[in-house]
Formats: C-alpha cells, structure tokens, sequence
C-alpha cells in the first residue's frame, strides 16, 4: 500500500515536472531552435529581404561566399580577433586576479573600478573608445605627442589604417572582456588551498615557479572556463568592429559576425548573411564539446 | 610583505586600474567641458580650460530623445524580467526537485542553448519579428530577449532550489500542500535572493544588448540606450562628443553600479562545476 502510493506520487510528481518544464522548454524551441534551423533553410536558398519566395539552391551561397574576397578576409579576421583578444585578455587578467587576491585598503573601490569595462553597456564604452581614437582630438594621440613619441600633427590615424585599426579593435575588447575573465579567475584562486602555495615558498620556491608549477594547474579548470566563454564572446562578437571601424578601412577589421550584418541586414541578402553567420557554428560546437567535457571532469573529481 | 614588494604591487595595480577605467574619467571630463574648449587642439585636453558647463547634459535632456530611450528600456527590461520569471521559476524547479535522468539532459540543453549566439539567430529572427509583425517595434525585444536571459537564469534558480532542504518541502507536503502549492508557498519565498539577481542581470542584459536593438528597431522614438546613444546622438557627420560622453556616463554608471552589488552570485552562475 505504501509502496503504491509513492509510487503514484512519482508519476504525478513526473507529470507536474513535465507541465512546469514545458513553457520554457517551448518558447526555446519557438525561439532558438526553430531559427537555428531557419538559418540552415536560409543558408541553402535564395531568401531576400521582402520577397516571400524561397528556392533550394544547394551549395551555391557558400560558393559564392567563399569566393568573395571580403568574406576571405573577415573569416581570417575574425580569427586573428579571437586568439589575440584571448592572448590578451589570459595575460592581463590572471595578473590583475593574482594582485587582487588579498586583502589591502580600499580594495572594494579598486574591484569596482577594474569592473567598470564589463558591466557598463558594451556599445557605450566602444563609443568613449572611438572618442579617445578620434582622428583629430584623441587623447591618446596629444599625450604621445606631449612624450615626445610622434610629433605634432604626425600622429597616427588609429582607425583609419589598417593594422592599427585591427590593433585598436582588439585592444578595446580585450579591455571590455579583461575585468569578466579576472573576476572568474579570482572565484578560482579563493577555492585555492592558500596552504600549498605557502609551503613551497617557504621551502624556497620562487614566486615565478610557484606560480607556474602550482597555482597555474590548479587553476586549469576555471581558466578553461574563463577562456571558453571568452572565445564565444569574441568569435561571435560585432559590437566594437561595428562603432568602431564598421570593418574598415578595406574589410581591414571585417569579422564574421559584422560581414553576416553588413551582407543579411543592411544589404537585404539574408541567405548569403546567414550563410556566412553559419561559419562561427563549427567553433562553438567545438567549444560546447570542450564545456561538457569541463563540467563532467568536475563532477567526476 | 616587504615594503619594496607592496611597492611593486600598489603600481602595478594602480597601471591595470588606470587603464580599465580611464575611459569612463574620460567620459566625465568630456561631458562638462565647454564645446570651445573641447575643440581648441591647442588645449591641454585633461584640464578644464574654461570653466566647466553643464550645457551638454542639458542638451541631452532637453534636445535629445534620451529620456525616451531610458523609458523604452525600462519598459523592455521590465517586460523581459516578467516573462523570465515567469517561465524560469517552474522550469527551473522542475530541473531541481521534479525530473530524473531526461530532467539533466534537458537542463544541459538549456544550457548549450545558452551558447548559441545571437550572431546565429538575428537573420532568421528577423523573419520571425516580421511574420509576427513586429518590425520596429519594443515588442520585438520583448519576445526575443528572453532567449538570452531564460538559459542562465534557469541555469541559476536551479542552483538556489537544489540548495534548499528537501525536509522543509516534505514537512508543507505532510501538512496537506500539494506540490505546486509547495513551490509557491515554501521554495519560493526561499528563494527570494535567487530571485533579486535574476531580476538585477535580466536588467543589466537588457541593458547591454546590440545586435537584436540594432537589427529590429529603426525609429529613433524606439531605440534602446545601447544602441540609441551611439547611433542616433550623431547628426549626419557631426559628433556631439559632449553630450555623447554625458549620456555614456550616466548610463554606465548606475549599470555599473547596480551590477556589482549582485556580481559574485553572477560569478558562481558562470562557474558552478569548475569551483568546489
């Protein structure tokens, strides 16, 4: 009897989960995997912004697509974007973690101001940004020129050549995605044993051996986690190439994501813009296998 | 920690601090200096070498459709924030308490759906606002943000109703609830925390979106901030830089400071499994 009744209870309890699941389970379907399956039709037929024909096409999208120049450009882009965005963005911010985690006066304030890139709008700090990089009053520039680096009026165009431009690009999401990545790392360092790192020191250690041959592996897992949503953010990113650059001069700074804006939105062609958007899916797949293998090493350990 | 070693430490921070947040110092420099003075390339552009002038934030105000903007992007995020909620609280209790084996692999489905960029979804999304004949119009946002912030807000309920004693369930279960009565009136109100944040990032994304904005809304009456402030403060050619850096900065700020207040929780959110 007792037996039985829990075990209707299970059924109904199934029953209710299913119901409470359901809604969410349904607008995601409506709404992230019906157009992810869209972006596949549209990719192989000839959708144009206000016509409501669709024909298969195949492959020739892609055909054209990699034929374009541009589009050579930006995929190129795009990963040149990424790896030194990450380069960047793993040196500074477990430098910045590792001189944050102690304790010193005012450190609440300094944890505030560090954040500032990541917690404001993105497109608002791309535009201070494209203020400072301005091509008459940059800030930047008039203090190079006060050292004495460049000389009056012979400062550079930071947007407006193109390996500064990518420079400029890079460095400005590096900024904005620095104070995220540190934050992650420091939730690891505080789950650090402080211990460990304290007995090699005192048996003589160097910092930078401890820091390499310690507190480095064991921090592995959350700086994979750090990077892998660094790399999302970045591959898939047009904020900063778009107000910047909006990726010029000549495709210079063009990535992915904004060629797929530039082509589908402003330029009416959604098969081909949702066809080049489609290049970013073999990444994040490759990431999303690199995520679950992350989460299920740590359930494991 | 020696004198010289504290020396090294204080600089270097001090470095890193300074190049992070010099833009916003920046911005505020900018927002109150007179147009004179900003344009004058003979000026020392970090002091104030007129008296500083309030003419820019006036201008926004009082010129500009930014007032507007904020409304529409409050009335975004408090529309947006509902309607997580409302799908969230049930799935993710669901997730917690209610499904087994199938249960964890559609929790982990939600999740990878996380991962899928809105750089993959806004062409065909395009389409669907169009069929749903929402075109420039905050509805649009309305119905398509939730597919960012229902993941991760899942993704965190989940973590606050596993956290809650399972006897304190089974105790409302005894004294007659049903199940459903027992969600509402018991891991609910325990989870009131779980909640704020939910609330305080849905907000805070809603905030920071661009590409959605950009792509469905045109009229300048039905920008959101992020997208308003940088497209529609030019005039043709011509930059307002001092009232584009006054509306910078008086957006970022309370952004700013409204996220930090809840960014540890949002931390754990990113790094349940890889933190012990």
């Amino acid at each position: 009897m007792a037996l039985n009744r829990s075990s209707t209870r299970d059924v109904s309890s199934a029953l209710l989960g299913a119901g409470m699941f359901a809604p969410a389970l349904v607008y995601m379907l409506l709404l992230v995997a019906l157009p992810f399956a869209l972006a596949f039709v549209y990719a192989f037929g000839d959708v144009k912004v206000g016509s409501t024909e669709y024909h298969f096409v195949g492959f020739e999208n892609f055909a054209s697509i990699l034929e374009s120049p541009s589009f050579r450009k930006a995929l190129r882009n795009s990963f040149i974007f990424t790896i030194a965005s990450q380069v960047l963005t793993l040196i500074g911010s477990v430098t910045l973690a590792l001189l944050l985690d102690r304790q010193f006066r005012g450190r609440k304030w300094v944890r505030f101001l560090v954040l500032l890139p990541w917690v404001a709008p993105m497109s608002i700090g791309a535009i201070g940004w494209k203020w400072m990089l301005d091509s008459i009053y940059s800030v930047i520039s008039w203090a190079l020129i006060a050292l004495h680096v460049f000389k009056p009026f012979d400062a550079p165009m930071w947007l407006g050549e193109p390996e500064l431009a990518m420079l400029s690009v890079i460095l400005v999401h590096s900024w904005r995605l620095l104070p995220f990545s540190t934050v992650i790392i420091l939730a690891g360092l505080t789950a650090i044993p402080k211990d460990i790192p304290e007995a090699a020191a005192i048996d003589g250690a160097s910092f930078w051996r401890v820091l390499f041959q310690i507190t480095l592996p064991m921090l592995r897992p959350i700086l994979n986690v750090a990077q892998l949503f660094g790399i999302i953010f970045t591959f898939t990113d047009m904020t900063v190439v778009y107000l910047l650059t909006q990726g010029g001069p000549f495709d210079s700074t063009q990535v992915l994501p904004s060629l797929a804006f530039s082509t589908g939105i402003l330029g009416g062609d959604l098969a081909a813009g949702a066809a080049i958007a489609l290049f970013i899916v073999p990444l994040l797949l490759i990431v999303a296998f690199a995520m679950l293998r992350a989460a299920h090493r740590a359930e494991l350990t | 920690m020696s004198l010289r070693g504290r020396f090294a430490h204080a600089a270097l921070l001090a470095l890193i601090v300074i190049l992070l947040a010099f833009p916003f110092g920046w911005m505020a420099i900018t927002a109150f200096k007179r147009t004179s003075d900003l344009y004058n390339t003979e000026n020392n552009p970090f002091l104030f070498n007129e008296p500083p002038t309030l003419d820019h934030v006036i201008y926004l105000f009082q010129e500009t459709r930014y007032l507007r903007w904020v409304g529409n992007t409050l009335f975004v995020g408090v529309c947006v924030v509902t309607i997580t909620l409302a799908l969230g609280l049930p799935a993710a209790y669901a997730l917690a308490r209610l499904t087994g084996n199938w249960g964890r692999r559609l929790g982990i489905a939600i999740f990878l759906s996380y991962l899928v960029p809105p750089t993959l979804l806004f062409i065909p999304l395009s389409r669907v606002v169009s069929w749903l004949d929402l075109q420039d119009s905050l509805w649009s946002l309305v119905v398509v943000y939730p597919t960012f912030t229902l993941p991760f807000s899942i993704w965190l309920l989940t973590g606050f109703f596993k956290a809650i004693p399972k006897e304190l369930e089974d105790a409302a279960l005894v004294d007659g609830l049903t199940r459903f009565q027992a969600f509402v009136r018991v891991m609910i109100p325990m989870s009131i925390s779980g909640i704020v944040s939910v609330v305080i990032f849905t907000f805070t994304l809603v905030t920071q979106e661009f590409i959605y904005a950009l792509t469905f809304i045109s009229s300048e009456s039905q920008q959101m901030l992020s997208v308003g402030v940088p497209t529609f403060l030019v005039r043709g050619d011509v930059y307002f830089w001092g009232s584009l850096m006054a509306a910078c900065l008086i957006t970022s700020v309370p952004t700013a400071l409204l996220y930090n207040q809840f960014l540890d929780r949002f931390i754990h959110g990113f790094t349940a499994g890889a933190v012990k």
